[in-house]
C-alpha cells in the first residue's frame, strides 16, 4: 500500500544542533522525509503554535532526517525554541525536485544562508553518482558560515570543491555568490546551476546562468497555508510554489514577472523585495 | 445556441450567465491570482469564483488552516484570509474573457454596497455573497442564521447592481430551503449550496486540537450526499438555478449534483490530490456521458431526480 504522506507523524526531535546564534538544526526519525527528494519539503506542525514549510535536511543516521530553521518570524522563532524531547507534527514530504540530466558530469552549486539545505541533499544524492560539484556557500559574516565541515565531509575524496565566501571578507573569499559565480563560469564549465538562497541571490544566478547560457534550477520560497495546492497562498504568477515546485527550471523561471521582483502577503497583497 | 453543435453539449445557463461547461471553481480554493484564473480556464474550467473578499485586508489565522483527513475529505479554518477590495480589484483590472464570478463577504449591508460600488465596474459575471462561512465570529453563517440580516445584505448587494448574485448558503441552525427562499425574496438569482459543514479534528499523540481555530469547515467526499441532499431540496421546492457545491471530485458527481438539481457545479477540495488538470479531465468524461446517453446538452438532466415521489 502506498504512504499517505499527507498522514500527519508526531515525531519527538532526538538531536539540536546550533549551527550559529540564530540557526537550528532539530534532528527527528522519520522514515518518509529520510527517503525526501532534493527540493522537496515538509509541512512542520508546532503543537498550538503554527505550521509553516520547511526543506527537508540530511542526517547521516539511516531512518532520519532534519529540518534547519533561522529564527525570523513568529513560526520559525517557535520552532527554533523547540528542545530535545519535543514532538514537532510531518506532513509531505511535497514538491518537486532537483532534477539531473543524463550525461551530466559536473555541476555548479550557489547557495546561501538556509537555503543550502536542499542544495546538501542534492550534493549528497549527487556524490553516489560521480558527478562533480562546485559548492559556492555563501553569508554576509564569519559567523553567520555553516553546514561547512559537514559539506566537506560530504564531498571528501569525490574531487568535489567548495568555494566559501563573505559580503564582509571576514572569512574565506570576499565578495557574493554571484560574483563568485562569474568568475567560476568564465574559466570552467558546467553542465548545469542549481540554486537556493534568498530570493535575489537567486534572481542574480539565474540572470548569470541565462547569460551563459547554462540551465539552471532554483528551489524558491513562498508563504503557504496548506502546501498541496488548495490555498494558493504560495502563488507566482500562474504557477504553485508548493505543486508546481519548489524547484523550477530556467524556462519556467523566464515566464515569472513576479520572480524577485514580489512575493504576496499572508493576505494575498503582492509586496515588492527591497 | 445551437444544441447540435458538438461544442455546445456542455454549455449551461445559470440565470443570465452563459458558461461553456457546468465546471466552476468553488470559493477559497486558489482565488486570489489573476494569473491562476487564467490557468484554470486554459485547463477548461466554465468559471471560477475568487476567494471571498472583504473591505479591508484580512490575514486570516494562523496555520493550521487547512488539514487533508485522508479519504478525500479535508478540514479548514482559513479565516477568510483576502487582500481586501482595493488590491482585489487591481489584480482583476486586467481580465478580459476569464468568467469570474467574485466572492464577497462583510459584517454589514453597508460593507457588502461598499464593494460592489467597487467591483462592478470589472468584467465579472457576478457575485457569489459568502453567508455560510462556518468559523469566523459575525460574518458568513452567523449573518447566514439570520433571516433579517440575509434580507438586508442582498438587498444592498441588489440596488447596486444588475449583475447576477448568487447567495452561497451552508447547514446552520436554520433550514437550508428557508434561508435559500429569504435570499430570493430579496432579490438573489441563484443559489450556491453547500457551504463546509462545523467541525474539528484532535491529535491523539499530543492531545491537542489541530487547528490553531479549534474549530473549523468539513469539505470533501465526507460531506457530498449533504450536498446532493440541499440541492435537490432547494431547486425542487423553489424552482431557481442552483450551483451545487460539496464533495465533488469526478465527473460522476457532477452528473449527480445535476441530477439532482443543480445548473452548474463548483470543485474545490480534490485539487489537493489531483491539481488544476482535474477541470480537463471532467469536462472530457462529461462530454463521453452526454453522448452515451443520447442527451442534446448536459443541461437535460438538471433536476431529473425531482420526479420520484
Amino acid at each position: 500500500m502506498r504512504t499517505n504522506i499527507n498522514k500527519r507523524r508526531i515525531v519527538q526531535i532526538e538531536e539540536t544542533i546550533a549551527e550559529t546564534p540564530t540557526v537550528k538544526t532539530l534532528v527527528f526519525k522519520d522514515s518518509l522525509s529520510y527517503s525526501a527528494k532534493p527540493g522537496q519539503f515538509l509541512m512542520i506542525w508546532i503543537p498550538r503554535i503554527e505550521e509553516i514549510p520547511m526543506s527537508v535536511m540530511i542526517n547521516s543516521k539511516e531512518g532520519y532526517a532534519a529540518v534547519t530553521i533561522r529564527k525570523f518570524g513568529f513560526g520559525s522563532t517557535a520552532l527554533f525554541e523547540r528542545k530535545k524531547g519535543d514532538l514537532i507534527g510531518l506532513r509531505g514530504p511535497y514538491g518537486k525536485k532537483f532534477t539531473i540530466r543524463k550525461n551530466c558530469k559536473k555541476i555548479l552549486i550557489i547557495g546561501g544562508g538556509t537555503g543550502l539545505v536542499p542544495l546538501l541533499r542534492l550534493v549528497s544524492y549527487i556524490s553516489k553518482k560521480k558527478i562533480k560539484s562546485t559548492i559556492v556557500m555563501g553569508a554576509r559574516t564569519k559567523e553567520e558560515v555553516f553546514f561547512e565541515k559537514l559539506t566537506r565531509k560530504i564531498i571528501d575524496e569525490t574531487g568535489s570543491l567548495l568555494i566559501v565566501c563573505t559580503d564582509d571578507g571576514s572569512y574565506g573569499i570576499k565578495g557574493s555568490t554571484v560574483s563568485v559565480m562569474s568568475k567560476l563560469v568564465r574559466d570552467d564549465t558546467f553542465d548545469c546551476v542549481y540554486t537556493c538562497g534568498p530570493e535575489l541571490m537567486m534572481k542574480g544566478v539565474v540572470e548569470l546562468s541565462n547569460q551563459n547560457s547554462l540551465p539552471v534550477q532554483a528551489s524558491l520560497e513562498r508563504y503557504m497555508k496548506c502546501g498541496i495546492g488548495i490555498c494558493g497562498s504560495c502563488c507566482l504568477d500562474s504557477s504553485l510554489v508548493c505543486q508546481d515546485g519548489t524547484v523550477f527550471n530556467e524556462k519556467q523561471l523566464s515566464t515569472m514577472l513576479d520572480f524577485g521582483i514580489s512575493y504576496r502577503d499572508k493576505d494575498g497583497r503582492k509586496v515588492n523585495y527591497a | 445556441m445551437n444544441f447540435n453543435d458538438k461544442n455546445y453539449k456542455l454549455s449551461v445557463q445559470l440565470d443570465k450567465i452563459h458558461l461553456r461547461n457546468p465546471t466552476m471553481l468553488a470559493s477559497g480554493i486558489l482565488g486570489i491570482s489573476q494569473s491562476i484564473f487564467e490557468r484554470l480556464y486554459d485547463e477548461n474550467i466554465g468559471a471560477v469564483v475568487t476567494k471571498s473578499i472583504s473591505v479591508n485586508p484580512m490575514k486570516g489565522y494562523p496555520n493550521p488552516t487547512i488539514i487533508p483527513l485522508g479519504g478525500g475529505s479535508y478540514l479548514n479554518a482559513v479565516g477568510l484570509s483576502n487582500p481586501g477590495v482595493a488590491a482585489f480589484s487591481k489584480e482583476l483590472s486586467e481580465n478580459r474573457n476569464i468568467p469570474i464570478m467574485i466572492s464577497l463577504v462583510g459584517s454589514s449591508e453597508k460593507e457588502f454596497s461598499k464593494m460592489v460600488k467597487v467591483f462592478d465596474s470589472l468584467k465579472i459575471i457576478g457575485y457569489e455573497i459568502n453567508l455560510s462561512c462556518p468559523h469566523v465570529s459575525k460574518m458568513g453563517m452567523e449573518l447566514g442564521d439570520d433571516p433579517e440580516a440575509v434580507n438586508k445584505i442582498v438587498r444592498a448587494v441588489r440596488i447596486n447592481t444588475n449583475k447576477p448574485i448568487s447567495v452561497k448558503v451552508g447547514v446552520g441552525s436554520i433550514d437550508v430551503v428557508e434561508l435559500a427562499r429569504v435570499a430570493i425574496e430579496a432579490g438573489a438569482n441563484i443559489i450556491t449550496a453547500i457551504n463546509t459543514l462545523r467541525a474539528m479534528s484532535i491529535d491523539i499523540e499530543t492531545m491537542m486540537p489541530v487547528l490553531s481555530n479549534l474549530i473549523g469547515g468539513l469539505s470533501g467526499n465526507a460531506i457530498k450526499p449533504i450536498g446532493i441532499r440541499c440541492v435537490y431540496e432547494i431547486s425542487k421546492k423553489l424552482q431557481v438555478p442552483v450551483i451545487g457545491c460539496g464533495g465533488v471530485s469526478s465527473w460522476q458527481d457532477v452528473i449527480e449534483y445535476m441530477i439532482a438539481g443543480a445548473s452548474a457545479v463548483q470543485i474545490g477540495s480534490i485539487l489537493g490530490s489531483s491539481g488544476l488538470k482535474i477541470f480537463t479531465h471532467i469536462t472530457k468524461d462529461l462530454k463521453k456521458y452526454v453522448e452515451k446517453k443520447g442527451l442534446r446538452n448536459i443541461s437535460e438532466l438538471i433536476g431529473i431526480a425531482h420526479k420520484y415521489q
